[in-house]
């Protein structure tokens, strides 16, 4: 665990990734020190991943997504990190691989790490149904027997996805299973007036995602993928409805929070080290 | 070994293959050609063998375990299909995908070898025969500017070798020289015939000047000196740039003679440009300190007052576009990207904005276009999705605009949103100089010979004789590491001088700048540059100097350093694996010195580019509509309730949420109010806004709007409703009435002597920029920046009558405006938030449906096309504000094309709400006076000046009480229809809600 003090997070940039400005943002409005770190640097390890407690991986289109969502950037992190990554999660420490970052520790072999294998690659994030690159809020429930870190707390959540590949696949029908039984899906689309599970209805379920999975964990919770974006969901305004829900708020004469919601997930990553 | 090796990548059976599923539907959608099934296959070719330890691991780095299979040979057997399609570039074309394999190739081996990209789609099923095949290839899959496809048999088929190697190599076996004309012979025709033979469009009226020039004896005395003689090629090919339309804004500086035909009287514009927009934007940036930098960068500046500026400009891509719509829309969106990157000392790109105006989507006639405009307007969809998306900005904003007469040529504009911190390192961040003996370096991407001549053949009306060499392929992913890189760079004081390289390359980019310092009284020298062409990056060998030197090869930037600075830039340009070169210096020299391998090849001085060329001219005639033959239609209606169902049907009018749902418009999490706003998230919100900061509340409110169907009767009113309506759609979501700046991009056709109604065009050019300054100077707007692009026609054979036919386009402006939002947490949405607030509306309405979008569903164009009282609205719009920041305004709705009751049901429809509305209390005027079908007219109107607003009833003196007799009430939201009343108080309209937003969304679908 953390033996200084201050939790730092770690936002990295270059090659084509795209998210650094507002996860480095929403990091920092949940307290956590955070760097932007180019890629190179730490491939060439000018900065050691070992000085950091939470690793984002974040949305982009690493090397403009060429030969597939990811798959370049998961051969680099395997090529130069792949030890250091394997001792960062030993050591307790978070990650959290949103949009192109998920589909890159997909392609690790990271996740979901099933029986706690880091190098197997059972799933993967591919090309949506609809056939196109899509831009869409989608509502999203949380499963409460999820030990995932970054979700402690949240029931329903919003956010935008903004993605060509979201939807999960699995090698087999037993991985498939094994997801559902050990509680390694986190989080799924669901219908946004009712709030059931999409069941596969598009636009709800924007890709055509398996079982629609949105988010997973691995068996010990504290690495979680999802292809919507917590850190675009950093303030109150952000939400398409947000003068909706303004209005609702003042007729019952109450603020609104100026804080986005997608921040609770960054927060509950820095409440794991308290 | 084999010479070459050919990796194949497809999805597993039983996965949906969303891509195959793609060309399915459009394969029967464009063509009607059905099948059962088609699957396509990804390619990597090498250009030589490989080992089998290195094949394997390549394999594993490239194929998913999970989704995909991969092979060394042939995915396919001869059993398994019943044609195959292979589709690849053309040599030369960028490709992306490739040069990412061959970076992954360099991790595992040593081995130096180009890799290609390609797809191959399997069909199977159907009565398919070979010419639909090929149609698919031709017509839907490759774009023969660029690609190249090929149809294999089953019967040829070999299981061994399948579609074999189809290497896209470039190859090139000319040794790279230049060439030059002695002086003394030179004449006109022989530049003219360069002219012809490069297809450089130079205009004749310049020829004299330039080869007067080189005949001049001090021009030759100091030429001599570097063992030049007459013009070389390179110095001819970069005169021709310069001189281009789309450089000199030739038209826009022009000497206009504008004949009134009804009084006779002729008034003369000395220049357009300095009249109608230097001038009046001057005037309003001196009452405006926070105007930071006009009219001489690639964009413009203004300040926020918190410590940021933002930096703005607006460009077209019609040319490229319509010859090859993804590869013109996506290098227009990237490459207008740039102009941030380098504006100042570089900024940072937050946002992306579009307008596509297209022809017909259904069009079926004898005109043999290029392209057909539905496959025209996927394709530019298509481009500015990868561009935009790829970029890491948020594509905002747009607009798609649907007129027969855009098949001449498709507008595609392009809009960028930039921030820059006020100062950088304590000096201002605008400001950029260059000092003689600064290095000059080329960073981004190589230089190769696509792009040639893309700003000339800008300037060229679209006709069979241009070559399609020029179009080619953007490369996001390259340009953003450079912007990464950039900011760093700049950051740490890197950076003296940047711009970017775009229409004329290296020509312009490094032309001007080497002039930047050119200061004709100065005493002594302080410009000039110094180019070492053999030092530029290549794709590949074989480009002669002036190719080097005019390639619009994209993502490049130009940028000046100081020469104890080069370690530091070039490594952090290597950390950002951005490859930088320096190619030369810049001299006092007062000249553009180029040289190739040792010798010099040009030699320019700067007086040359300084000389007065003859000005061009331009005869204007205007004629009033009336004499024109357009007249008020007499209409023939019944049944409102069809009628309105009908308009809400429209091209124009219908839901585009298809194109905007393609676009990322929440990266960089600054989205205050996006594309689509209401409870389902479905409606076009009439303005966008971000927030300049994460960490701050001020933001910025854009919209952008074109009128060009009012051209038809004045392109005057054109001008003036497009800038009411952008006030307005900026005012109603928050913006500061005393900070807007505006965008002007003009796209024109043709107006020189001999061609079609040229006269009249140039009246409408001349009326349309008198709007543009009148309209401005009421509305307090600084133009930031424009960008004017003519020859808006296109020529095509009839294939009907064998004859040639051309189409011109309707005069056009696009006026952009950003205002600034001093609060982002008082934003305002057009969604109708609760049943029982009321429905007020600001304004006049009046008998104005000229030109509407209710007309022209009737076949009709009309009159009284809308006029604009500025002076009027602006007390208006001044109470609105006062309204608006008290808090009375729940919702509010700029009123515009398509009249009151489209916009009703969107502010309606946001809200999943019904609307009850009582004609009786809309504010109309005279104009009504003994007009037909008074209720309909009221309802289609697209009179300006209006704003429909939601007030909640306990609010509702209070906001009378600001408003006055301004704002009358017109209805009420409710839970039920979508409900309007006639004079008589009888319902005309009465609707569910769901259905007229089914229908609504119907015309376009998720196409």
């Amino acid at each position: 665990m953390a033996t200084d003090k201050k939790i730092k997070g770690l936002v990295p940039s270059g090659f084509g990734l795209n998210c650094d400005k507002e996860t480095k943002h929403s990091l920092e409005l949940a307290g956590i020190a955070t760097d932007k770190v180019h890629l190179t640097d730490l491939y060439n390890k000018n900065v050691k991943l070992a000085d950091y407690h939470i690793l984002t991986l974040i949305g982009g289109f690493d090397h403009g997504d060429e030969l597939g969502a990811g798959v370049v950037w998961a051969n680099n992190f395997k090529d130069y990190l792949r030890d250091d990554l394997l001792k960062f999660i030993e050591d307790g420490k978070l990650i959290i691989g949103i949009c192109n970052g998920f589909q890159a520790i997909v392609k690790m072999g990271v996740l979901p790490g099933i029986d706690k294998n880091y190098n197997n690659r059972t799933m993967s994030v591919t090309y949506n149904d609809c056939g196109n690159f899509r831009d869409q809020w989608v509502t999203l429930k949380i499963n409460p027997d999820s030990n995932c870190v970054f979700t402690k707390g949240i029931e329903y959540i919003d956010l935008p996805i903004r993605h060509g590949e979201g939807k999960v696949e699995t090698i087999d029908k037993e991985t498939r299973e094994r997801l559902k039984k050990e509680n390694l899906i986190v989080m799924q689309y669901c219908l946004w007036q009712t709030k059931e599970i999409a069941n596969g209805s598009f636009p709800d379920n924007p890709n055509g995602s398996l079982d629609d999975i949105a988010g997973i964990c691995d068996p010990t919770g504290r690495i979680f993928g999802l292809m919507p974006h917590p850190e675009a969901y950093n303030s109150f305004t952000n939400h398409p409805l947000w003068t909706r829900q303004k209005y609702e708020l003042e007729k019952q004469e109450k603020k609104p929070d100026s804080e986005g919601l997608g921040i609770k997930i960054f927060r509950n990553a820095a409440k794991y080290f308290e | 070994m084999t010479d070459f090796s050919r990796l194949e990548i497809a999805l597993k059976r039983g996965l949906f293959d969303a891509n195959g599923e793609g060309v399915k539907n459009k394969a029967f959608g464009y063509f009607g050609i059905e099948y059962n099934s088609v699957k396509s296959v990804r390619v990597l070719t090498f250009d030589s063998g490989l080992e089998d330890s290195v094949k394997k691991a390549f394999q594993e780095r490239v194929t998913d375990p999970v989704t995909e299979v991969s092979s060394f040979s042939p995915l396919v057997q001869k059993d398994d299909f019943d044609y195959i399609l292979w589709v690849g570039w053309h040599p030369g074309v960028k490709d992306n995908t490739g040069e990412v394999a061959i970076d992954l190739l360099s991790q595992i081996s040593d081995k130096k070898t180009n890799i290609y990209s390609s797809d191959y789609y399997i069909f199977r099923g159907g009565n398919l025969k070979k010419e639909d095949i090929e149609k698919i290839g031709d017509k839907l899959l490759a774009n023969p500017i660029v690609q190249t496809f090929k149809v294999y048999l089953k019967e040829e088929w070999d299981n061994n070798n399948g579609i074999g190697a189809n290497l896209q190599k470039v190859r090139i076996k000319h040794r790279p020289t230049y060439s030059s004309i002695p002086a003394s012979q030179l004449t006109n025709e022989d530049i003219e015939r360069i002219s012809v033979e490069r297809e450089t469009f130079l205009n004749p009226r310049d020829i004299p000047t330039i080869v007067n020039f080189f005949k001049n004896e001090n021009i030759i005395e100091k030429r001599k000196e570097f063992g030049l003689e007459g013009p070389t090629d390179v110095e001819l090919e970069s005169i021709c740039q310069a001189r281009s339309d789309h450089c000199n804004h030739n038209t826009f500086n022009g000497k206009f003679y504008y004949t009134d035909k009804k009084t006779g009287k002729t008034t003369i514009i000395n220049n357009l440009f300095k009249e109608c927009i230097v001038e009046p934007t001057k005037k309003l940036a001196a009452e405006r300190p926070w105007i930071k930098s006009i009219l001489w960068d690639n964009a413009g500046v203004a300040a926020l007052g918190n410590g940021l500026c933002y930096v703005v400009t607006g460009e077209t891509h019609n040319s490229p576009s319509n010859l090859e719509g993804y590869g013109g829309a996506i290098t227009g969106i990237v490459g207008v990207y740039r102009d941030i990157m380098g504006s100042g000392k570089g900024a940072f790109v937050v946002l992306g904005a579009y307008t596509f105006c297209v022809g017909d989507q259904d069009y079926s006639g004898p005109l043999d276009v290029p392209l057909h405009p539905k496959r025209l307007l996927d394709a530019v969809i298509e481009g500015v999705k990868d561009g935009g998306n790829k970029s890491g900005n948020p594509t905002m904003f747009g607009n798609v605009q649907f007129e027969p007469e855009s098949m001449g040529k498709s507008l595609v504009f392009v809009y960028p949103l930039g921030i820059i911190p006020e100062e950088v390192l304590g000096k201002p961040s605008y400001e950029k100089h260059i000092d003689p003996g600064n290095l000059i370096i080329m960073s981004g991407g190589r230089v190769g010979k696509d792009g040639m001549h893309g700003v000339t053949a800008a300037s060229a009306s679209l006709d069979e004789t241009i070559p399609a060499g020029h179009v080619q392929i953007g490369d996001p992913y390259t340009q953003k590491k450079m912007q990464d890189f950039l900011i760093e760079a700049r950051d740490q004081g890197l950076i003296k001088f940047i711009t970017d390289n775009g229409g004329g390359g290296l020509s312009s980019s490094v032309g001007e700048s080497s002039r930047f310092n050119y200061d004709q009284n100065a005493t002594e020298r302080r410009d000039g540059a110094e180019v070492y062409l053999d030092k530029v990056p290549l794709k590949y060998h074989g480009l002669d100097p002036w190719e080097i030197f005019v390639s619009e090869s994209q993502e490049r930037m130009t940028i000046g350093i100081e020469p104890n600075n080069l370690d530091r830039f070039m490594e952090l340009s290597k950390k950002h694996d951005v490859e930088s070169t320096v190619i030369g210096k810049f001299t006092n020299s007062g000249a553009l010195h180029l040289r190739y391998e040792g010798e010099t090849c040009a030699y320019l001085p700067s007086e040359l580019l300084e000389e007065q060329f003859p000005q061009w001219e331009f005869n204007a005639e205007w004629v009033e509509p009336e004499e024109r033959g357009l007249y008020e239609p007499k209409l023939k209606l019944e049944y409102h309730n069809e009628l309105f169902k009908r308009l809400l049907q429209q091209p124009n009018i219908a839901s585009k949420e298809w194109v905007s749902r393609q676009y990322d418009h929440e990266v960089q999490g600054a989205k205050v109010i996006g594309p689509l706003v209401g409870i389902e998230n479905d409606i076009d919100s009439d303005a966008i806004v971000l927030r300049s900061d994460l960490k701050s509340d001020i933001g910025i409110a854009i919209t952008q709007i074109l009128n060009p169907k009012y051209s038809k009767i004045d392109a005057r009113e054109m001008v003036a409703s497009a800038i009411d309506e952008a006030v307005r759609g900026v005012l109603i979501v928050g913006g500061d009435i005393n900070h807007l700046t505006g965008i002007d991009n003009f796209c024109w056709p043709s107006i020189e002597k001999g061609k079609p109604n040229a006269e009249h065009k140039a009246a409408q050019l001349v009326r349309a920029n008198w709007a543009l300054k009148e309209f401005c100077l009421e509305y307090g707007i600084p133009l930031l920046s424009g960008k004017d692009s003519m020859y808006c026609d296109g020529t095509f054979l009839n294939k009907e009558t064998e004859k040639k036919e051309t189409i011109s386009g309707l005069e056009t402006m696009q006026f952009s405006i950003q205002s600034k939002v001093n609060d982002v947490n008082n934003c305002i949405t057009s969604d109708a938030k609760e049943a029982g607030n009321l429905v007020y509306l600001i304004g006049t309405t009046k008998n104005e449906l000229g030109g509407s979008e209710f007309y022209k569903m009737l076949g009709e164009t009309g009159l009284n096309v809308p006029k604009t009282d500025a002076k009027k609205n602006l007390e208006i719009y001044k109470k609105f504000v006062e309204a608006r920041d008290k808090g009375y305004c729940v919702s509010t709705k700029n009123i515009r094309a398509g009249g009151l009751g489209v916009h009703l049901f969107k502010m309606a429809a946001g809200g999943n709400l019904g609307i009850e509305i009582d004609l009786n209390n809309v504010r109309i005027d005279e104009s009504f006076d003994n007009t037909d079908y008074i209720e309909q007219r009221i309802l289609a109107s697209e009179s300006t000046g209006r704003i429909a607003i939601e007030v909640k009833e306990e609010n509702r003196e209070e906001f009378e009480s600001v408003m006055g007799e301004y704002a009358s009430c017109i209805g009420k939201f409710t839970k039920n229809n979508f409900v309007v009343k006639d004079l008589n108080n009888n319902p005309i309209i009465n609707e569910d809600i769901y259905k007229l937003k089914k229908l609504w969304k119907t015309t376009h679908g998720n196409r």
